[in-house]
């Protein structure tokens, strides 16, 4: 499901209705919305999309910002840095939709510095176009590390390269010098690196 | 046995606590926002405290299938130092979060004028976003401390079934009692109160509005105590219902008060009628 069928699915909620549209007419009014959305539209899974309806209510409320880049800018990382994590969660999953070029990418080099796995999984979305090649190498290592499903990481495939197959390969021997595993999904892309 | 530690200071605690707490029954808590030992001297360094209560204190509690919501105050002690007060205009932001169940901890430390404003401001913000309040009782001067901390609740306005008054002991519980504020006691290795002393303060008052935690913090403290006490309350003749009343279900009906308590999938056993436990609720 994409982030149109998202938003399509909580088209009928009243509350995000009325939410979106007081933002759209006065920006500053999404600090409180989109504090307390998560109460209003409830947390539920919006079937497998892999989106919870708060997070996708967050996101519509952040495309109904009608700002220019510069405010828009400040508004979106002020939501960021005050958010709890669900709602730097959803600001990081918004940010593709957002008029906001590559300039957010401080806010994904945040969320990659957390042991959190949640907002390491967000940060590596389809906007993790604008990390650079060693950060964003990092980063997939990371979820390596961390547990964390490769599937999360938009454009894998295309943006794997000879230098994550050094990094991966070695991470896999440190594990095996110490006995323990790695990941499927990890061993399965250092093999298809390795053969091209 | 399910159990709900209403007062929990886990940012003090290793991951070895939460293992055995959950071990233990524990599937809940409320981590109140404190003094951290150590004196802060900015705002930052309270605004970094609250977003890790708001942050990555739920996601370590979470790996051990524990739901953790919090509360969030300038704290009585830290109230008194100039170079902490501008936190206040920090407060609001963070009284709008999913897991800020409550204000707190509030109240009196050394009784100053400046811990009458704090307070006083704080039992109006608790109004303003319809939050319960947690209330901190001092260490010194415990009995004026609490007279004075009710007065202080009764002119503020706020509806006493929304107050906790906290580190209750034997001679601070007959004037809370009477107030309608609901009494927290903190069991303590040395300190405080003990399991027996509680199980016997239960007999006595009897088990509405009380509520029992561990207080566990960077002291020397013990997460197990609200287990221990479950077991002497079981060993002093109190039925099942009674132990998951204390210990379950009266936390979750004071904190339920906020309407932001989230137990998703905790135990399916019944929930206290009426309270607002579940997702969406508002």
């Amino acid at each position: 499901m994409m982030i149109n069928d998202v938003r399509a699915a909580l088209a009928d909620d009243a509350w995000l209705a009325t939410a979106a549209a007081e933002v759209a007419s006065r920006p500053a009014a999404i600090a409180r919305a989109f504090a307390v959305a998560a109460r209003q539209v409830g947390r539920d899974p919006l079937g497998d999309s892999g989106w919870t309806r708060d997070e996708a209510a967050r996101v519509v409320l952040l495309e109904s910002l009608r700002l220019p880049r510069s405010d828009l800018l400040a508004q979106v990382r002020q939501l960021y840095h005050n958010g709890d994590a669900a709602e730097r969660r959803a600001v990081l999953r918004a940010l593709p939709g957002l008029d906001v070029a590559g300039e957010c990418v401080d806010l994904l080099a945040d969320a990659l510095r957390t042991n959190d796995t949640r907002l390491v999984a967000a940060a590596l979305g389809p906007y993790a176009r604008h990390l650079d090649a060693a950060a964003w190498r990092q980063a997939v290592l990371k979820c390596v590390f961390m547990g964390i499903p490769l599937s999360v990481v938009d454009g894998l495939a295309d943006r794997a390269d000879d230098e994550l197959a050094v990094m991966l390969d070695g991470l896999a021997r440190e594990r095996w010098a110490a006995h323990r595993s790695m990941p499927e999904d990890a061993l399965a892309l250092l093999d298809r690196l390795s053969v091209r | 046995m399910r159990i709900f530690d209403p007062h929990i200071h886990m940012t003090s605690r290793t991951t070895d606590d939460y293992e055995r707490m959950a071990a233990a029954g524990v599937r809940a808590l409320v981590e109140p926002a404190f003094w951290l030992g150590q004196p802060r001297t900015s705002v930052g360094s309270f605004v970094d405290y609250f977003d890790a209560l708001v942050g990555w204190e739920p996601f370590r509690a979470s790996q051990f299938g524990i739901r953790h919501h919090c509360t969030i105050a300038l704290n009585p002690k830290e109230a008194n130092d100039p170079r902490c007060r501008d936190v206040l205009a920090e407060l609001p932001r963070y009284l709008l979060k999913d897991g800020v169940v409550a204000v707190g901890e509030i109240g009196y430390d050394s009784m100053t004028p400046a811990e009458d404003e704090v307070f006083a401001h704080q039992l109006a913000l608790a109004v303003e976003y319809e939050l319960p309040a947690l209330v901190h009782t001092p260490h010194r001067d415990k009995a004026r401390g609490t007279q004075r901390t009710l007065d202080m609740v009764r002119e503020s306005g706020i509806d006493p079934g929304r107050v906790v008054v906290d580190h209750l002991n034997e001679v601070t519980v007959g004037d809370v009692l009477g107030s309608g504020c609901w009494m927290g006691f903190s069991i303590y290795p040395d300190t405080k109160m003990s399991p027996d002393r509680m199980v016997a303060i239960l007999k006595q008052h009897g088990l509405d509005r009380m509520l029992v935690n561990s207080a566990a913090d960077w002291g020397r403290s013990d997460p197990l105590l609200t287990l221990r006490t479950a077991e002497a309350m079981l060993a002093a003749g109190f039925s099942d219902d009674d132990v998951d009343r204390v210990l379950w279900r009266n936390p979750v009906e004071f904190y339920g008060q906020s309407k932001r308590l989230d137990l998703g999938d905790a135990p399916a056993e019944p929930l206290f009628a009426g309270n607002s436990i579940l997702r969406g609720g508002s």
